[in-house]
């Protein structure tokens, strides 16, 4: 999920009740601690920031970040099934799931970002991952503005990148 | 597992106040239906491949491994009451598994809510060298088994309260002071409030027997194992430090009625021919304080400590080599509690009265080289 003022990950989920709704900001750290959402004592700011961006502030449905789906691909499992017992089915469930599971950690847990052991082997895999993702957007890229050599060359690299993944 | 475990002989620990230390961690396997989800057929395929992992550990080595169907309710019982099994993987049969290591300072749940739960106990306060251990055994089979992961989320877990680290740190305490002094609600309540959960003997939802209390931590995403292991390290020591100021308060102020609950605890339990669990727990308690504070003979706290593990249902019932109705418990409970209790010398007091001026080295035995 992106922050809704700039393109970062956003971390920082803010709900406010209000008249007849609430109403909803997602941002980046940055973005949040220079609007003085992290500061406990400055809500004040908050009201401010959500006034002067209406657009950003629309009341919602029930909780709904990102897109929820209704059921997750690999084991079946379905958001019905998540709701009645808390519990998800397979580990691809959250990525299904996760704009409904979000919301609720930061109740449960001291933050929404891992921060503890990290399985060997697998920071090599991550960073491969991410560099598979970034070349992957820059095809797109590459492809609307009709650049085609570097497409072709990325394409390569990216077939090369993903059998060594896999 | 008729033998005790090695924490109950307590070696070398100083556990007066912290009993023990627990640390769990849940993994699950990548893109395979978690235990609860996946069909039986799964459940079984998934349980052989992690349960030959398992025992070829060399930690495991000698150690004991069943399906849960192979068990008879009352061997899972057991093992429930000797905390190597949770009470929800004891209502568990085919595709599901526990492999123990020969000392029970390790065991690994196989399809319990999660794929596994690895568990490593303690004597004393020693979440470090618990989690030392298990992330070693949990590095080794990481290497065999894909375990879902995912960047932001951590170890991924059937129930996302235990996403991130899939740790549970927790220390068992004695609180027997604290209770008695009537400070122990506020205690448990800062507890509280700082994010940390307070449960009975055997986790969530049961009251507390024999003022044992566990504390865990809750929130498992978003700080470093490192982090919650020392909050919660932080957090024991000073209720430690508590519950031994109780327990010097209560000698200090009034030496005679302490010494009167210790010696009736004493006499209750040599003679009495009946007890329900409930009240064998809260006299072995005053005994084991007693003993932590110098009324018994060395080794009177790992007498307390067997006894408190003996006397419950599946234990009891083991040592009869039967099953028992409730009455028939009572009775036999009492039988090896006075067994025990012959071998137990009476406790060193010497009652205090206005008459001895103040000479407080005549409270006799009162040492405090176990403190």
């Amino acid at each position: 999920m992106k922050c809704e003022l700039c393109e970062n990950k956003a971390t920082v989920f803010y709900m406010q009740a209000m008249q007849g709704g609430q109403k909803k900001i997602v941002l980046c750290d940055r973005c949040a601690e220079e609007r003085g959402l992290l500061d406990p004592d400055a809500f004040s700011m908050v009201s401010i920031l959500m006034d002067e961006t209406p657009e950003q502030a629309q009341p919602i449905q029930p909780v709904s970040l990102a897109d929820v789906a209704q059921s997750c691909e690999h084991c079946g499992f379905t958001i019905e099934d998540y709701r009645k017992v808390g519990r998800l089915g397979c580990s691809q469930c959250y990525d299904a799931f996760r704009g409904e599971i979000l919301p609720a950690l930061t109740k449960m847990h001291h933050g929404v970002m891992h921060a503890g052991k990290v399985p060997s082997g697998m920071a090599d895999f991550i960073a491969l991952r991410k560099k598979l993702e970034k070349m992957q957007a820059d095809l797109a890229k590459a492809i609307e503005t009709e650049n085609f050599e570097e497409a072709v060359s990325l394409r390569d690299e990216i077939k090369e990148l993903e059998a060594e993944l896999s | 597992m008729k033998h005790p475990a090695d924490w109950m002989i307590g070696k070398n620990a100083k556990n007066e106040v912290v009993i023990t230390s627990r640390i769990r961690l849940a993994r699950n396997l990548h893109n395979v239906s978690f235990p609860g989800w996946a069909k039986k057929a799964e459940r079984i395929e998934s349980m052989q491949l992690m349960r030959e992992k398992a025992e070829a550990l060399k930690a495991m080595k000698n150690g004991f491994s069943h399906e849960l169907s192979d068990l008879e309710p009352l061997q899972k019982q057991v093992l429930v009451e000797r905390h190597l099994i949770s009470r929800e993987q004891a209502a568990r049969g085919q595709g599901s598994a526990a492999v123990v290591n020969r000392g029970q300072r390790l065991s690994l749940m196989i399809n319990e809510e999660d794929h596994l739960r690895m568990q490593s106990i303690r004597a004393g306060l020693h979440l470090r060298d618990a989690h030392k251990l298990l992330s070693k055994v949990d590095g080794e089979l990481e290497k065999e088994l894909q375990f879902a992961y995912d960047d932001e989320l951590g170890y991924l877990t059937a129930c996302p309260t235990n996403l991130g680290t899939g740790m549970r740190a927790s220390a068992m305490l004695h609180l027997p002071a604290l209770v008695l002094t009537e400070q122990i609600g506020q205690v448990l309540q800062a507890v509280n409030k700082i994010g940390l959960a307070v449960r009975g003997l055997f986790g969530e939802g049961t009251e507390s027997l024999g003022h044992l209390f566990q504390i865990s931590n809750q929130a498992t995403l978003g700080e470093s194992e490192d982090v919650i292991i020392s909050r919660l390290e932080r957090v024991i020591a000073q209720i430690e430090t508590h519950e031994t100021n109780a327990r010097l308060k209560m000698l200090e102020d009034e030496p005679n009625q302490l010494s009167n609950k210790i010696g009736r605890a004493y006499g209750t339990l040599g003679y009495a021919t009946m007890f329900e669990s409930k009240e064998a727990f809260a006299h072995i308690s005053l005994l084991r304080m007693g003993a932590a504070m110098g009324y018994f003979p060395k080794g009177t706290m790992q007498i307390c400590d067997s006894m408190m593990m003996d006397i419950q249902p599946a234990h009891l019932q083991l040592h009869a080599g039967s099953k028992l109705v409730p009455e028939e418990r009572d009775l036999i409970r009492a039988e090896i509690l006075r067994s025990r209790l012959q071998f137990l010398d009476a406790p060193a007091i010497n009652i205090l009265t206005n008459d001895i001026d103040g000479d407080h080295d005549s409270i006799g035995n009162l040492n405090f080289e176990n403190e």
